[in-house]
């Protein structure tokens, strides 16, 4: 491990690429690996992370930590590139039928899983039958509910026939809550010994200490430059900034604007990169005064956005409209108030009839830094125009319980996005969406839109669907969106060709090299 | 005879810890799912609101949380009987050989923060005592007060990330290895851990250490010997602080069985994967069985650690040994 503490220390950042790959090739073999694994090339490199998957089943993993190892496991359809667009993967392209009522896939030939046996389109119609299937448990069913049949006419076609066309579905195919599982292979194998067609492979797990992934030499892309990846568990983030600054750990990404500031010293640098991801106030128009459109535009009309986003998050972070995905981004001053207004607010209270509004909010604590901090801000903006926020602070599990349980005025959230818009609001803001019982909005304009939305594939025509749906929830103050945030990815000077991803995505892992 | 039997401070002392044990399993069962959320919630976070009614009973069945719930008490303390302390679905191993890896390091952890303690908290006990409301007594309290009121997490991370970034010194960056495969390293990934929790458990040793031995001198056979001639070290040593071993013994013990329910904040500092951060997961994953059991091992550990203690008076004191 001697050798670990001086990567980090060299002066070839400025190298080109293919440069400082060769010389890597020679450079950087030191046998330094814990694991045993004997490099041959790349290097060996280590990222740290406060937590290791709660899972290793790709089909069941929500958690950050294990999405980001699974998704260098496992292949999937289609994946995402670094702007979000949807690119070949396992399928080399696709088409849809003219009525939107057929997609047809033509998948790679000549791809292995990391056992070594052959990936066909027996296993991608296994794989997208038993997702689909309620006894799975997949947290991905739903983004398959247009499916009718999955049919597989040869071995590399796969053909999936639906009930109404969905133009949101070659995006939602790219998650690794959909990757291409051997029909070989059950849940139970997989938990311990993952097995997929990514470009690494797993080596091995000490539990709650780390996860070490290997490159798979058999990948269908251009292999790994990296010989390993270890996922380092550091369950404090203080204690990842100091193995960064001693050169143990080479990378990590951080949520907290104030953890990544005091990281970025030396030979640490630190690159924010925008999120999916929102802040939101949620409201719920099926409560109380909430229901009254007025009083969820009063509280619209009351709050500076800009202001939550200083005093919450270091100014760390861009005001935002509904819609985060890139191609269909909402413009944030599109919407009543775009600035804060408190006359309006006034009357908007006035034309509900009422002076005083009192609302009861939940707030998770520790779930992401900035919450409470929000929430504050909120109370004492609202307070000023008459509203009372109350706030429950609770327990991350406590907030998640009562989240799901749809049990709140108003919830101060952060709700991940989604490259797709339908992907990101349909199960909201429809009327039969699996999350509009949370969501608390729907209306049979909204439905239609949604419908129109999923229909049409017509990029022109999509985009100025999701901008009158963007249009009406911010009209109908559905929830009081706030802003985006960064997520901040860590790396020593050794770690180049990494691009970070705006859902947090570690998928260019692939592409990264150390320098020595 | 049986009357006799039942009445042996030993049979007695099992009994009673026996019951201690069970009531820490009911005590921690129930408390456990007081706790809002179970590991479906856990898992998937708001993403289980996605759930249809039929998958989330699939997950009740794979969770093993769709039992009546006196039925899953009975069936993990039937289980821990046959030394089955269960599943930790999370990380896909048998509790027992996660509470294998973890509770040595635990130990060793709690040995030589014990050791630190002592090597610090001892000799300043005694040079306080020596001349109390002197400066050297002063300087003493000062330094024990120190140990007791700085946080531990604040000493942990201020070293780590001092000499981290100022020396490049961070042996628990690196991976942690168990001290037979490599007591080198393992020793450098301990210090320390072991001095900030050492320095905290000095305080209280310091304070126990000076109370004592003031006590203790004041009695007439320390009078009496420094009359017949002991030298001020001998004295000092073997018959002052020999006789102030006792108060110094159950504080020991005492801390050292609080170490063993594992330094939660020190463990997750310094990336320890000891007990207590094994613990800390559990929780927060609701992994019921991987605290449940986890729970009981420590508690066991300590009623173990007070029945060394009250046998170590006996091996110090003549006085218990009589009675």
């Amino acid at each position: 491990m001697s050798h670990r503490k001086r990567i980090g220390r060299g002066t070839l950042a400025t190298l080109s690429g293919a440069t400082a790959l060769s010389l890597v090739l020679v450079g950087c073999s030191d046998s330094g690996s814990s694991d045993g694994a004997a490099p041959t090339g790349g290097g060996d490199l280590v990222i740290g992370v406060t937590s290791d998957p709660d899972t290793l089943f790709p089909w069941k993993a929500t958690q950050f930590q294990a999405v980001n190892v699974l998704q260098n496991i496992y292949g999937t359809l289609t994946e995402l590139d670094s702007d979000m667009s949807v690119v070949p993967g396992l399928a080399e392209e696709w088409e849809t039928s003219e009525d939107g009522l057929s997609l047809t896939f033509h998948l790679r030939s000549g791809v292995t899983f990391q056992d070594g046996s052959a990936m066909d389109s027996e296993d991608v119609v296994f794989s997208l039958e038993s997702i689909m299937a309620e006894e799975t448990a997949a947290v991905a069913a739903a983004s398959l509910a247009a499916v009718e049949s999955v049919e597989a006419p040869d071995e590399t076609t796969v053909v999936l026939e639906l009930a109404s066309p969905d133009a949101s579905l070659p995006a939602n195919l790219a998650s690794v809550n959909m990757a291409i599982l051997s029909s070989d292979d059950t849940e139970e194998e997989l938990n311990s010994q993952p097995n997929g067609t990514g470009p690494f492979t797993f080596d091995n797990r000490v539990s709650s200490q780390s996860v070490t992934l290997v490159r798979n030499e058999e990948f269908w892309g251009y292999p790994a430059a990296l010989a390993s990846v270890e996922f380092r568990v550091i369950p404090d983030e203080s204690a990842i900034v100091s193995a960064l600054q001693s050169g143990n750990v080479q990378m990590s990404v951080f949520d907290d604007p104030l953890v990544a500031q005091t990281a970025e010293t030396g030979e640490v640098t630190v690159e924010a990169t925008a999120q999916l991801s929102y802040h939101a106030l949620m409201l719920n128009a099926s409560r109380g005064d909430l229901a009254d459109r007025n009083v969820r535009l009063a509280i619209q009309c009351a709050i500076d956005r800009q202001e939550v986003l200083d005093t919450a998050a270091l100014g760390e972070g861009e005001v935002t409209g509904p819609i985060t995905s890139p191609a269909y981004r909402s413009d944030p001053q599109a919407r009543p108030c775009p600035e804060r207004d408190l006359g309006q607010a006034e009357q908007y209270l006035a034309d509900a009839g009422l002076s005083e509004v009192t609302i009861n909010a939940i707030v998770s604590q520790g779930e992401y830094a900035t919450s409470v901090n929000e929430a504050q801000n909120l109370q004492a903006q609202l307070a000023e125009a008459g509203i009372t926020l109350e706030l429950e602070v609770l327990e991350s599990g406590a907030y998640v319980d009562r989240w799901v349980a749809g049990d709140f005025d108003a919830a101060v959230a952060l709700n991940g996005g989604n490259p797709d818009p339908h992907g990101m609001y349909g199960r909201y803001f429809t009327s039969d969406g699996n999350l509009n019982p949370v969501a608390g909005y729907s209306s049979p304009e909204l439905d239609d839109l949604f419908a129109r939305g999923r229909a049409v594939e017509d990029p022109d025509e999509r985009r100025e669907i999701y901008r009158q749906i963007s249009e009406h929830l911010e009209e109908n103050a559905a929830w009081i969106w706030l802003f985006t945030s960064y997520s901040y990815t860590a790396t020593t000077s050794s770690v180049q060709g990494f691009t970070p991803m705006p859902n947090g995505s570690l998928r260019f892992l692939r592409t990264t090299a150390l320098t020595s | 005879m049986l009357r006799t039997l039942i009445h042996h401070p030993v049979i007695r002392r099992a009994v009673a810890s026996l019951a201690t044990l069970l009531g820490v399993a009911v005590f921690v069962f129930v408390l456990l799912r007081a706790i809002p959320g179970d590991q479906i919630t856990a898992a998937l976070g708001t993403e289980a609101a996605a759930l249809t009614p039929q998958q989330r009973s699939e997950l009740e069945a794979y969770y093993g949380i769709d039992q009546p719930l006196v039925l899953q008490f009975f069936s993990w303390l039937g289980n821990l009987l046959t030394g089955n302390l269960g599943y930790s679905t999370r990380s896909q191993e048998s509790v027992l050989d996660l509470t294998l890896a973890a509770l040595p390091i635990t130990f060793e952890l709690a040995v030589l923060a014990i050791l630190l303690a002592l090597l610090i908290g001892v000799p300043l006990g005694m040079l306080s005592a020596s001349r109390p409301d002197s400066p050297r007594d002063a300087a003493g309290q000062l330094v024990g007060l120190a140990g007791l009121s700085i946080p531990a997490f604040l000493l942990a991370t201020t070293l780590l990330s001092v000499l981290a970034s100022s020396f490049g010194f961070n042996p628990n960056g690196k991976a942690f290895v168990p001290l037979f495969e490599d007591p080198a390293l393992n020793l450098q990934q301990m210090l320390l851990p072991s001095l900030v929790l050492g320095f905290g458990i000095a305080a209280p040793i310091m304070r126990t250490t000076r109370t004592a031995v003031l006590e203790v001198r004041s009695h007439d056979f320390v009078r009496t010997a420094r009359a017949k001639g002991v030298g001020a070290r001998r004295l000092q040593v073997r018959h002052v602080l020999g006789n102030a071993l006792v108060p110094i013994v159950t504080m020991v013990g005492l801390q050292f069985g609080y170490l063993l329910g594992g330094a939660v904040v020190v463990e997750q500092v310094f990336s320890v994967p000891g007990i207590g951060r094994q613990v800390l997961l559990g929780i927060q994953q609701k992994d019921y069985a991987l605290v449940q059991s986890t729970v009981l091992v420590i508690a066991a550990a300590f009623v173990l650690v007070n029945l060394l203690t009250d046998l170590a008076y006996r091996l110090i004191d003549p006085r218990v040994r009589a009675a």
